[in-house]
């Protein structure tokens, strides 16, 4: 949930069902004219950034995500897989010095940027591919998921080394940061460019994927479950919870959900666990289907295509890596190595979409859900949709998939939805206001004015049927990552000389741990 | 050869208790110096918003200001009036890790604290800072009821 971006594909469905048309005509067709008139004007701009390659349903934009994380993985020969110990060990702690207690620690910023970005996409996201791609999709999911670790330990990394240290003691870091102070140290022209345009786009994805689309499914779900009633009201509670966080400062609340979330994560790998160990018999299978369909596709809309195509673009949408904004999440952490934080940060797309994503779909597949034909062993269509037993797709098709097993656990989604929903919106609220104040300057009544936009789009969020509202503000968020991307390609090789001093330091015993 | 004895303070009355056994102490020992210590309790391993982040060192020098000003520098200013000599240390972390961590630092012989009235339900289960000190300590420790 927290992330928009990897929800935007069920945005339509999920609403579509569960918002009942009980608001009346007259405001139905005024919400009509409204969308259709920010449909048109924003149109080409989202049709530009979700454009396919002529000929395919691929969309270019995770293809630039996809080669990005190849290039990185490369260029960094395979960082994510040589440092993944170390990476451990720096989130345990093993290499903060005690006398920083009392700073941001590694596992901290890790949390903090994993509370941004696990969310809705884990649990309805996945549904979507496989239930478009088949349980192949899950193969290119994980590839994607471990290619996107370069990318986010170069993002990271950058966003600590270029980040603002204010005297106050506060920090302000982002792709914002690194464009406009890195470039300018390499000498290149146009850092500042970039720097405005990414801050736009991450205002704009931060109201719109971070905010609206947010509040749009948490009363969704709530509505699903307690009956039609209007979205406005939910808007404006979380929109008063959400002011009291952000304006008024209680952070109390914000610790309850920061606390909660992680606990929800746990409970819900940890009943995918259950579910995948009573059905251990059936591992083997499904671990079979995954390899074969990856390859074969097994009967899906587009063959092995259609499941490398879903498989990327749900990792892709999921763990936003490099789309920039955990650059800006992992930036407060204390470290007097950038690095440390980038190889901390490459654990995120490991966590998110190599393990939950995965869990996910293993439990969607084993559940049986999906309809094979027993004589030819392929998937039973319908349109480009595999059939399901109850014709369940996106988070209803997980919901079913878990409740087949675990009975009352999809009230149990349902509330972690919601949570979700909140802390996506309080981490967005963060990298919005960022992007804010990198623009128009630091200051307290320059904030406030953003946060109070903020909270006036939570209820137009919940109130409104929004299809093309949420287009463009995922569209928004992927145009992070084209500004984001073509940055790192000019600033890789500040991390590549980072990378090369610290391994050597590490290597001679001069960067050593502080537990015995 | 002097004796170092590491007072744990809590800000209540529980700590004053805790001065008080430890100045009588030092004055029955002769030469000895006295380490006031203040821990802030807090853990590397808790959960906070972005913005929570952002501010965490401004915060935490604040709280470090605050606790020396208000908890620290008066107990150092009293024992040293006594004629006693003390010096003073605030530090973030578990309550017991750190005291430990800091009378290794400082070689001490020996820690004092007062055991404070928890009885909240973790604590129950969990055991308070003193009776994780007590477990867990390599070096003497004195609680004063």
């Amino acid at each position: 949930m927290k992330n928009p971006i990897r929800t935007g594909l069920l945005a339509l469905p999920l609403v579509g069902s569960l918002s009942a048309p009980a608001i009346a005509q007259e405001a139905m067709s005024l919400d009509d004219k409204v969308n259709e008139a920010f449909a048109n004007a924003t149109g080409p701009f989202v049709n530009l950034i979700f454009a396919p390659f002529p000929g395919t349903d691929f969309p270019w934009i995770v293809m630039w995500l996809v080669v990005a994380a190849t290039v990185f993985t490369l260029y960094f020969a395979f960082v994510q897989f040589r440092f993944f110990g170390h990476a451990i060990a720096l989130v345990k702690g093993d290499y903060s010095d005690p006398n920083d207690a009392g700073e941001v620690s590694h596992f901290q910023a890790l949390a903090t940027a994993l509370s941004g970005t696990v969310g809705l996409g884990n649990i309805a996201g996945v549904a979507v591919a496989v239930g478009i791609g088949g349980p192949g999709a899950t193969f290119w999911m994980i590839l994607a998921g471990l290619l996107g670790m370069a990318s986010k330990f170069t993002e990271c990394t950058l966003g600590v080394k270029y980040r603002n240290e204010y005297p106050d003691g506060t920090v302000s870091g982002g792709p914002m940061y690194y464009m406009s102070k890195g470039f300018g140290e390499l000498g290149l022209p146009g850092g500042k460019i970039l720097a405005i345009l990414f801050s736009i786009f991450c205002i704009l994805g931060a109201l719109g994927g971070g905010n609206m689309f947010q509040a749009n499914q948490a009363h969704a779900q709530i509505s699903g479950i307690v009956g039609d009633y209007p979205g406005w009201i939910t808007g404006l509670v979380f929109a008063g919870v959400v002011f009291m966080v952000i304006v008024g400062g209680v952070k109390s609340i914000a610790r309850v959900t920061e606390k909660i979330v992680p606990f929800m994560g746990i409970l819900y790998v940890g009943a995918a666990l259950i579910i995948i160990l009573v059905n251990y018999d059936k591992i083997g299978w499904a671990f079979g289907q995954i390899f074969q369909g990856a390859f074969t596709g097994l009967g899906v809309a587009g063959g092995m295509v259609g499941a490398l195509i879903q498989g990327f673009k749900r990792a892709a949408f999921s763990n936003e890596a490099g789309v920039g904004s955990a650059a800006i999440a992992h930036s407060a952490v204390r470290t007097k190595e950038p690095i440390t934080e980038g190889f901390v940060s490459l654990l995120e797309p490991l966590i998110d979409t190599v393990v939950i994503c995965t869990m996910t779909a293993l439990v969607i597949t084993i559940s049986g859900q999906l309809i094979i034909d027993p004589a030819t062993g392929l998937y039973v269509l319908d349109g480009n949709q595999i059939s399901t037993v109850d014709g369940n797709s996106g988070v209803a098709l997980t919901s079913a998939a878990f409740g087949s097993a675990i009975g009352w656990f999809p009230y149990v989604l349902a509330l972690a939805v919601v949570l979700f929903a909140f802390s996506t919106m309080i981490s967005w609220s963060y990298y919005g206001l960022k992007a804010w104040t990198y623009l128009f300057g630091e200051g307290k009544t320059t904030e406030l004015v953003f946060k109070l936009i903020f909270c006036v789009f939570i209820v137009i969020g919940a109130a409104a049927s929004l299809g093309p509202v949420i287009d463009f503000s995922d569209a928004a968020i992927f145009a992070m990552a084209v500004v984001n991307i073509f940055a790192l390609y000019f600033l890789m090789k500040v991390v590549r000389k980072e990378l090369a001093s610290y391994s050597a330091r590490l290597a001679s015993g001069e960067i050593r741990k502080f537990v015995s | 050869m002097t004796t170092k004895l590491i007072i744990g303070l809590d800000g209540l009355s529980s700590g004053e208790r805790a001065l008080d056994y430890g100045c009588n102490l030092a004055r029955l020992i002769g030469d000895c110096e006295l380490v006031v210590v203040y821990i802030i309790e807090w853990s590397p391993y808790s959960f906070q918003t972005p913005e929570e982040n952002a501010e965490r060192h401004k915060r935490r020098e604040e709280e470090i200001s605050t606790a020396k000003e208000r908890i620290v520098a008066p107990a150092v200013e009293r024992i040293s009036s006594g004629g006693l000599s003390a010096t003073g240390v605030v530090r973030h972390g578990n309550v017991a890790d750190a005291l430990i961590a800091i009378a290794k630092e400082q070689k001490a012989d020996q820690i004092i604290v007062a055991r404070s009235r928890e009885r909240s339900l973790s604590k129950r289960i969990f055991g308070g800072s003193t009776a994780n000190l007590v477990m867990e300590a390599s070096l003497p420790v004195t609680v004063v009821g």
